[in-house]
This record gives structure tokens, sequence and C-alpha cells, in this order.
């Protein structure tokens, strides 16, 4: 096999960046909600990225707000892959009525766009709160891969070696747990990096528009909602923060190109 | 080949406005023709049907009542050159300024008078689309034994009456005032293009002199982007009401002007929950907040810092002893936080009306300065439909930022609001002595004695910590640097008369 450099550039971005963020958890140069510093400093070897319009040191807030992000999109996605593969796995298997019904109201589901289905379900929850942004990203989430999983398990359903094993006992569960599922990895780990940048993406969006983490916490999202109103005085604070961002997304999309490359999936 | 030769001529027509745009970009020379920027289309045109507080900021100087406000909150005499009061203040007699001209060249009299006063009361026959003003209900007659005099009688005496008679005197019986606006102010209506720009011009017949500026243009622009675009390519010489950080963007060509608000920003405590129903605990939050701080943080310096529900623009009622009253002590906020049993602090939570950053920004603030003293704080972002149905008319809140105005110029309008059994006194505040003062300053009929009277409710406020009380906001005007005579008004108005160019 040729050496994988997607998977490796991607492990080594990702992992420098995760590193970053769960550091920030434990220690950052400055307090990230102290207003200490003079405002608007550009970038210097005291703030690495400047400092914002309250003079806090964006550099502390990046490492927090990066936590904090990419947090929420881990929940977002263990909701949402959670939930998605169960019910999946179940309608594809089995098929029939319900499998219809469930993949009838995905679809109608999917036919709003995600954020708007999301603002939603918060303004239901309420808003303010980031376990009600996680529960409504997480709904948003399950008809994705909730499609993903049946049209796999739909699949395998009628192959031979699931026929094979259930001719010599194996229970339903069984089955769909030790036999289908190890064979839907390719379609679903990329499913998974795929949904995990748009999780980092939604909780950007829905912190953009003030629903999502309240401030003074930071979240990417949240904080480049405030760089954009000061991009002229401030352009470091966009940039810096919106490059942290951009930078993971890429890293967790080299993940997913190389786990194709290596589970011998179509290349995009 | 057609299509090539249209796509030329387009691209350099396409060229040919931007070169035009690159050029009006130098700053105009100084001239009668001024460009003001406004960010919303006027509602109506008819003085007496205009809702939007944006159309009466406009059409404030084509329109004129028997009194003005004056910048310094004043009544100045307008149409009426002068009036006396009864001695029990049910008769009003005003003597009107002769020969003042409509801007269609009749004379203003008596008759004009009354005709605009019936039009604004509320009868059985009054269009819906009238702005009644209630306090006109009052009036239980009006005489005119001549063309020059005015006389009102009042059902009972009020002290606030004459403040209401800067309502709009229009020619009677003129009925096109909805497409062609007739005033008596120091500029005349020209053209109106809808979502576009309105055009006025002086009135060179004006009653005080003409205005230096010949033709003013208030250009509609909607979009906040635009804003900036307008003011740094030359269309636009003034634009009132900018954002902090729009302000901050504008080029050397440009001064900021800083007037009010005109409102009280404060955080404002729920009186009636714990642990704000112990003075100390309030007392101990003023004394934490540093509001010069909170401004110079948030605000970049503009706005002026204040200590009780009253701003500066109400003049004589402000009491600016109160601004200081708790100066920024972090050891005394503590001493009484441990005195009311909380030594090691409390958590609460402010909640704040997400659509406007100025007071999220504010609460951000405040967060980092309580916890200086342990207590910790969480904003709360609600909409702003929410905050007005829980925390404002459903008093469910623990603390709130926000700002409060007044809805006339009058001290009453502010204060009254905190008395024990006001409807719209959401803070919940209750003290027997300020419900004394209110009902006391009420039935007062020396002016000077009901001022006393107002400053000390004032002060009751600040001595019992009703709210934390922060600011009065600064109202950002960008103006080019070689126009000058801005005023500002206690009330929301752009006074175009006395602006100039200077070369």
């Amino acid at each position: 096999m040729r050496r994988n450099y997607y998977l490796f550039a991607g492990l080594l971005l990702t992992g420098v960046l995760a590193a970053f963020a769960l550091l920030g958890v434990f220690w950052t140069p400055y307090d990230g909600a102290a207003m200490g510093a003079e405002k608007f400093l550009p970038p210097s070897p005291a703030h690495l990225f400047g400092t914002d319009n309250f003079g806090r040191d964006i550099f502390s807030r990046v490492m927090e707000g990066a936590g904090t992000s990419f947090l929420i999109a881990l929940c977002t996605i263990a909701i949402g892959a959670g939930g998605g593969i169960l019910l999946g796995a179940v309608t594809g298997y089995f098929g029939g009525l319900a499998d219809e019904a469930l993949i009838r109201v995905g679809d109608a589901l999917t036919a709003f766009p995600s954020i708007l289905l999301a603002l939603v379900v918060i303004s239901l929850l309420g808003p303010g709160k980031p376990v009600n942004l996680v529960l409504s990203l997480g709904l948003v989430f399950i008809p994705s891969f909730a499609r993903v999983t049946r049209a796999a398990y739909a699949e395998a359903r009628e192959a031979n070696y699931v026929k094979s094993v259930r001719l010599m006992g194996a229970s339903h569960a069984r089955v769909m747990l030790v036999h289908i599922l190890p064979n839907t990895m390719p379609v679903l780990l990329s499913a998974l990096t795929i949904g995990f940048n748009n999780a980092v993406l939604a909780e950007a969006s829905m912190s953009y528009l003030g629903i999502g983490v309240t401030p003074p916490d930071a979240s990417l999202g949240y904080m480049l909602s405030e760089a954009q109103s000061v991009f002229g005085r401030a352009p470091w604070y966009a940039l810096s923060t919106g490059g942290v961002m951009i930078s993971f997304l890429f890293g967790v999309g080299l993940i997913g190109e190389g786990l194709r490359f290596r589970e011998g999936g179509p290349a995009l | 080949m057609k299509k090539t030769f249209l796509a030329l001529v387009l691209s350099a027509a396409m060229f040919c406005a931007l070169l035009s745009g690159c050029g009006s970009g130098e700053p105009p020379a100084a001239g009668p023709e001024l460009s003001v920027g406004i960010a919303q289309d006027l509602d109506s045109l008819d003085p007496h049907k205009m809702v939007a507080a944006g159309t009466k900021e406009i059409m404030f100087n084509v329109f004129e009542g028997l009194v003005k406000p004056s910048p310094s909150g004043d009544l100045l005499p307008a149409l009426a050159e002068n009036w006396t009061v009864s001695d029990d203040r049910l008769t009003y007699t005003f003597n009107l300024r002769p020969d003042v001209k409509f801007h269609n060249g009749s004379i203003v009299t008596s008759a004009d008078a009354v005709y605009s006063l019936e039009r604004l009361s509320a009868t059985a026959d009054t269009p819906a689309d009238i702005v009644t003003v209630d306090a006109f209900s009052n009036i239980a007659s009006m005489e005119t034994p001549d063309e020059m005099t005015l006389i009102l009688r009042l059902k009972e005496p009020s002290n606030e009456f004459l403040s209401y008679l800067t309502a709009a005197v229009i020619p009677a019986g003129y009925e096109e005032q909805e497409t062609m606006p007739v005033g008596t102010g120091p500029f005349r209506f020209v053209s109106r293009t809808a979502q576009e720009s309105v055009v006025l011009e002086r009135f060179d017949d004006y009653w005080g002199g003409p205005a230096a500026i010949k033709t003013v243009t208030c250009r509609v622009i909607e979009n906040a982007d635009g804003i900036l675009m307008s003011l740094q390519s030359g269309a636009v010489d003034l634009f009132a009401h900018l954002t902090i950080t729009q302000a901050q963007q504008l080029t050397d060509d440009f001064r900021i002007e800083q007037g009010a608000m005109n409102l009280v920003q404060a955080l404002y405590l729920n009186n009636a929950v714990e642990p704000f129903n112990d003075l100390r605990v309030r007392q101990a939050l003023c004394y934490a907040v540093d509001k010069q701080a909170v401004i110079d943080l948030a605000f970049d310096g503009f706005g002026f810092p204040i200590g009780s529900s009253m701003y500066p623009a109400f003049g004589k009622y402000f009491d600016e002893t109160l601004i200081d009253y708790y100066p920024h002590d972090i050891q005394r906020a503590k001493e009484l936080l441990a005195e009311a049993g909380y030594p090691d602090g409390f958590s609460m939570t402010i909640t704040v009306p997400s659509n406007y950053q100025p007071h999220l920004d504010t609460a951000q603030v405040l967060v980092e300065q309580l916890k200086e003293i342990g207590v910790n704080a969480e904003i709360l972002p609600v909409e702003w439909e929410t905050w007005l149905n829980d925390a404002y008319i459903g008093r469910n809140f623990e603390s709130t930022v926000i700002g409060v105005d007044a809805s006339t110029m009058t001290a009453r309008a502010l204060l009254e609001r905190f008395t024990s059994s006001a409807g719209n006194n959401f803070i919940n505040y209750n003290h027997e002595d300020y419900d004394r003062l209110f009902t006391e300053a009420q039935s007062c009929t020396d002016d000077d004695e009901q001022t006393a009277l107002y400053r000390a409710m004032e002060r009751n406020l600040t001595e019992n910590a009703a709210n934390v009380y922060i600011q009065d906001m600064a109202d950002l005007l960008a103006v080019r640097n070689n126009l000058t005579g801005v005023r500002f008004y206690p009330i929301y108005v752009l006074d175009l008369y006395g602006l100039r160019w200077e070369s």
C-alpha cells in the first residue's frame, strides 16, 4: 500500500489543533474573559493574535473558544451519529412499513435547511444553554446518518454472507452489529468526518446568529461575529479566529479523505 | 460579435460610473447644498399623521408649533410670540407672532392654530390615521378674539400642558399635507422620491431669518454597510445615530459629534427577589461597578455617567452630585456583601435583549467587574419579545441591562414608574418616602418646589440603590469637517437651521 499522505497530514494538523484546544481547557496565557489589556492591540509577542474590542487576549480566547466549539461539535456528532446509525440500521435491515415511514419523515426533515430546523428546535427548548444547542444540532444531524446507514444495511440484507450467518442461526442483533456494521465502516467514517465538519460550522452559525454560546464565553462562531463588526479596525481578530477554524476543518477533511483511501472507498 | 460589442459598451459605461463615483470622493466646496443620510424613508408627510421617530426628526425643520423645544430642553416661543397663564392655571392666552408666513405664502392666524389643535384632538369623526394628542382632551374651549390672539381654557390645571403645544400648526383647510406639506419651519418641502430621497429648500421668509444652507437632500440609506460607504464616497455630508464601530471606521474628512441618546442605561435590579431585596447587596453592586470603565471598554469613552433615573438633558431636574455617590470601591462592596450574609458572593443572572449589542457589551463588562467581589453573574440573552413579556411586563428576572427613556420631556415620565403602585414599575421598587414625595410633587403648584421634590425622588433612588446606574448613552453623529453648527436636542430631532459650511 502506498503511503497515505492525506491521513498523515490530516492527523498531524488536527492533532496539533486539538492539543491546542485541550490545553486551553487547563491553561491559557491570559484569562480569556479578563479585560486587562489595551483595546485593539495588533499581534505582538505578548499577544500573539492581538486583543479584541474589550482588550481581551484573542489568542487565549481562541484556545478556549476552539475547545468549546469542538466539544459542542463532538457531542452533536455523538447524538446525530448514535441516533442516526441505530435508526438507519434497524430500518434498513428490516425494511417494511417502519422503514418507509421513517425514511419519509427523514425526507421531510431534510427538506428544511438544517440551520432553520435547528433554530426551530432551539427556540422550543430555550436558547442560551449549551445543552439545548447540542440537542437541537444533534437532532438535525440524525437524518443524514440514518440515510447513509440505511442504504448500507438495505444492500447488505440481501448479501450472501448475511443470508449464510442467518442460516447458521445468528440473531438479528448479532448480524447487524457484528457482521454488517464492520462492512459499512468506509461509508460511515467519511460520513462521520464530513458530519463533524458540518457540526463545527453549524455551531459557528448558531453562535454567529447569537443563539448558541452566550457571552462572555468564547466559541469560534461567536468570536467571528464579534470580529466581523470590527473588521476594519482589527482585521487580525477575524483572520486568526477564522484561520484556526479553517485549519481544523481542513485537517478533519484530510483525515476523511485518507480513511477513504485506506478502506478502499471511492475518492472524491 | 454583437454580444461582444454590447459587453464592451457596458463595461465602458461601468468604468465611467466607477470614475464618476471616485470623482465625488472630493469633499464638496463650502456651498449652499447639504446631503444628509437618513436610515429610513419617511412614513408620512402630514405632520399630524407621522409616527416614525425618523420622520419627525427631519420634518422638525418643516413644521413648528406655538412653542418649540430648545437644545437645552426648555420651550421657546415659536409661532406664539408670548403667552400668559392665569393664576388658576386654567387659561392660556397666546399672542401670535405677526406676519409669520406659511410656505404657501399665507399669513399664520389664530384660526390656523385652532384648526391644527382641533385636528389633533380625538373626537368621534377623527380619521383613524391622525395621531391624536391625549393632552388636548383637557381643552375645554378655544377662543379667537382676533386673528393674532388665541385663548385656551383647560378643564383641569396641568403643569405639562405647554409641552404639547409643540404640535405642528398647519394652514386651516389645506388638504394636501400628505403630498405637498406646508408648514412654517425654516425649510420647505420640495419633493420626495420613495425609498430614495427627500429634498428640502430653505424658506426665505422664515420669521427667524433664512437658514445658511440652501438645499438639503436627505438620502435614504437603509443598509448598514451603505452608511459608511456613502460617507466615505462623499455622497453624504452628515449622518446621525452611528454605532461606535461605524464611527471608529470613518476617515479624517469627518469628525464625530457626541450627543446623548437621552435614556437611563442601568443594570436594573428586581428589588423583590433575593438577594436584591437587601439594600446592602444592591449597594455592594453599585460600589463594585465602575461606570467609567464600562463606558471606556464597551463604548470607546463615549457616554455620560449618571447616578439616578435622570439624564443631563433634563437640566434643572438633573442632580450631578449623585453621579459619584457610589465611587468604585471593591473593599467597601465586599464588606457590604459580608454584612448582608454573602461573604463569598453569590450567583445571579443578567437578562439582556440580544438584539441590543450595546447592552450585551455592557453586560459583558459588568460580569467581569462583578467577579472582583465574588459575584458570579451569567448573561441570559433573550429575544426582544421575550424580554418585553417576561422581564418587563412579567417582572420575571433577577437583573437586566436596558435603557429607559422618557415618553415626554417631563421628570414625571422618568420617575413615576418607580412608585410602588405604578404598572410599569418593573423593578418592583417599593419605598414609602418615594411614593409620598411623588404625591406631593403632583399636587405642588410652585415650579421650584416641584423641582426640589423631583430631585429628592432622584436622591431617594440613589440612596436606596434601586438600580446600578451606568450612563446616558452617546448618540454619535458624523459630520464633514467644514460643516458647523450641529445642535443636539433632548428629543429625537436633527436641526438643519444652524448648519453652515465654513470655507
